[in-house]
């Protein structure tokens, strides 16, 4: 008596109810089409986020002056700064870069024709386009001889170029920054995306422009320029942590700080965002996998509701299969088989389902659903699990049928 | 072969006591063609069940082939039942949906025995009650009395040691009945087949070679006939029965 044979006898006995083996199975069909369906748009939705967080530099690392962790404001944030000095320091001394930009921001009235607005204007480097994986839609990007000459020349992003000029085409304009004017040389790609800060509401102008011509001397501490953050890209993402140890290593010497004193700067990095995301993302897919859970669940009493009808009904033949000699475990294991063949199946028909969820969401062009390998086997055992955890009683019944009684069964 | 000694199986109704079986005392040697007789309620069935191993004495012994059947547990049971004893009922019982040939198979397959062997002993067993050119049909495409030919056949798929048969003709017509007994004489009398027929109706009681009449869980007589009807030429048509069929 194997297994096949098994499967042989419950694939008969299922087919004799055709309509009834279906429904039953519908429940499996929905749980398991509802687990790897869910799993592949949390996936999918993970994954565009991420790629959203990815665009705007995953080799990025921050340093901002202060100490950020352990609490905002920590005792060292007044007085702690970045200057030029950390900058060239950086430049001359950190391995494994793209690229290494300053950053300097002031708030600013800009002004052009008519129109007056509160902008962040941003003083950084040309390096900062590519360490921001920003691209030039038109016009130009800042240079070196921008910044050698302080030339008072902008580049700006999409939003800002609707607010300030309000559809024009803002190339070789001029508008003025707190009364300083200045010429538009190039536009930004859009990038999209929302939230704050979104990435098209950007004015970027040399560093040095800025320091002579806006920042004024706030931004000068004991004959040093200050500056709001660095920008680091590092060479190849494997290498972020290295290049965050050698920044904190670079600037705690250039800052004197002695062996067991807090930093007075932080250092960030894409990596760390990401993992926050993962965090939620996470739980958006326990969420969703308890959902699909749940449905799984029901399917799986709905087999077990069949199974005792089924055996009830087949009671004669249970007394026959034991009056001409199946042991108790025989009928167990056909009784067993039988459940399992139904969500086994099941499962299957439901992976298929799930992975035509998946599909219409892609279609529809919403988020493009990824479906796992990983999603689609724990579908499938969930569903054999289902089967025996489900089918164990049943059968158990019906393999303790006494025969006599089970054979005069009416 | 069969030897059941002081025999008693009682129910529990509630308060009341039942005794289906009082004391039964029975020697069943090899190759007897025996009918088991009595009105409803006598106890016929009970005594049937027990000695089918279906079912367990409350007291009293009961030794198959010199084998204890008192003292073994479930799975021995169906054991014994699988190799030792053959079942034919009233009401058929074969499988719906599955070909004479599966059906016979059926105890083969729980007796561990697979492939060609199986197929070429439940041939065989088909061929003996005659219905080796309907192998391939299922119960519904078959006539009440080749259904119970089927069953014959399943019944003798494992080379039983005995055939019980419950009321074997209880469901077909008389000129049927008639040939399916004519079954059991040919297979007791070419294959010296022990047969046991639990019956309520003297005539087939009347063909086979002993009667033991049951009443009240007792029994109540015990009339050797060796002949049965095959004194008076009923064995001739039996043999030519299965070309009759029905």
């Amino acid at each position: 008596m194997d297994f096949l044979e098994n499967v042989r006898i419950a694939l008969r006995a299922l087919s004799a109810n055709k309509l009834r083996s279906t429904l039953t199975m519908l429940g499996i069909i929905i749980g398991v089409g509802a687990v790897v369906g869910l799993l592949a748009i949390g996936n999918g939705a993970a994954a565009s986020i991420t790629a959203d967080v990815q665009g705007i530099g995953s080799n990025l690392i921050q340093v901002i002056p202060g100490q950020m962790r352990g609490g905002m404001g920590g005792g060292a944030a007044s007085s702690a700064v970045l200057t030029m000095d950390d900058v060239d320091l950086l430049q001359d001394n950190l391995k494994n870069t793209a690229g290494i930009a300053p950053v300097a921001q002031v708030g600013a009235t800009v002004t052009y024709a008519n129109t007056t607005d509160n902008q962040t204007v941003t003083a950084t480097t040309p390096d900062y386009l590519a360490i921001r994986n920003r691209e030039i839609l038109r016009g130009r990007a800042l240079s070196d001889a921008d910044g050698e000459r302080a030339a008072r020349v902008a580049v700006i992003g999409t939003e800002t170029a609707r607010q300030i000029f309000d559809g024009l085409n803002p190339i070789g304009r001029t508008f003025k920054i707190n009364g300083v004017q200045f010429e538009v040389v190039g536009l930004l790609v859009e990038q999209g995306g929302s939230g704050f800060g979104s990435a098209d509401e950007v004015i970027l102008i040399p560093l040095e422009t800025g320091f002579t011509r806006l920042l004024g001397t706030s931004t000068v501490q004991s004959g040093q320029r200050t500056i709001n953050s660095i920008l680091v890209s590092a060479a190849d993402p494997d290498r972020l942590d290295t290049v965050t140890g050698d920044i904190e290593r670079l600037l705690r010497r250039e800052h004197g700080l002695a062996a067991g004193e807090d930093n007075d700067f932080s250092v960030f990095t894409q990596q760390e965002i990401l993992s926050t995301l993962g965090t939620i993302t996470t739980t958006l897919q326990v969420f969703l996998g308890a959902i699909a859970g749940i449905s799984l669940l029901v399917g799986g009493i709905g087999i077990m509701n069949i199974m005792l009808v089924s055996v009830t009904e087949r009671t004669r033949e249970i007394g026959l299969r034991k009056a001409v000699g199946a042991r108790r475990n025989i009928i167990l294991g056909q009784f067993l088989t039988e459940t399992l063949v139904l969500s086994i199946f099941g499962g299957i028909l439901g992976i298929l389902f799930g992975v035509g969820i998946g599909a219409i969401t892609t279609a529809t062009g919403m988020l493009t659903a990824q479906v796992t390998w990983e999603s689609i086997a724990m579908a499938f055992g969930f569903s054999a699990l289902i089967g025996l955890f489900f089918g164990i009683y049943p059968a158990y019944r019906a393999a303790n049928l006494r025969p006599i009684e089970a054979l005069r069964y009416e | 072969m069969i030897d059941i000694t002081e025999v008693r199986k009682i129910y529990k109704m509630g308060d009341q006591e039942v005794r289906a079986l009082d004391g039964i005392d029975v020697h069943i040697g090899k190759g007897e063609l025996a009918a088991i007789m009595g009105p409803s309620g006598s106890g016929k069935s009970t005594l049937l069940a027990i000695l089918g191993c279906l079912d367990t004495p409350t007291s009293g012994s009961y030794k198959l082939d010199g084998l204890a059947v008192e003292k073994m547990s479930d799975n021995q049971l169906a054991d014994v039942r699988n190799k030792k004893i053959g079942f034919v009922f009233q009401q058929f019982m074969l499988l719906a949906r599955t070909s004479a040939l599966e059906n016979v198979m059926l105890p083969l397959t729980y007796a561990g025995i697979n492939g060609r062997e199986r197929r070429r002993r439940a041939e065989e067993a088909l061929a003996r009650v005659g219905l080796q050119d309907r192998m391939d049909h299922r119960p519904n495409e078959l006539s009440g009395g080749q259904q119970q030919r089927v069953a014959i056949a399943r019944a003798l798929a494992n080379s039983p040691a005995i055939l019980l048969a419950d009321e074997p003709t209880g469901a077909l017509d008389s000129k049927t009945g008639a040939d399916i007994m004519a079954l059991f004489r040919r297979l007791h009398d070419e294959f010296e087949q022990t047969v046991i027929i639990v019956t309520h109706d003297p005539g087939i009681a009347s063909q086979t070679n002993r009667t033991l009449r049951i009443a009240d869980g007792k029994i109540v007589g015990d009339d050797w006939h060796p002949n049965g009807r095959s004194a008076n030429g009923t064995e001739e048509t039996v043999v030519a029965a299965p070309a009759a069929a029905h």
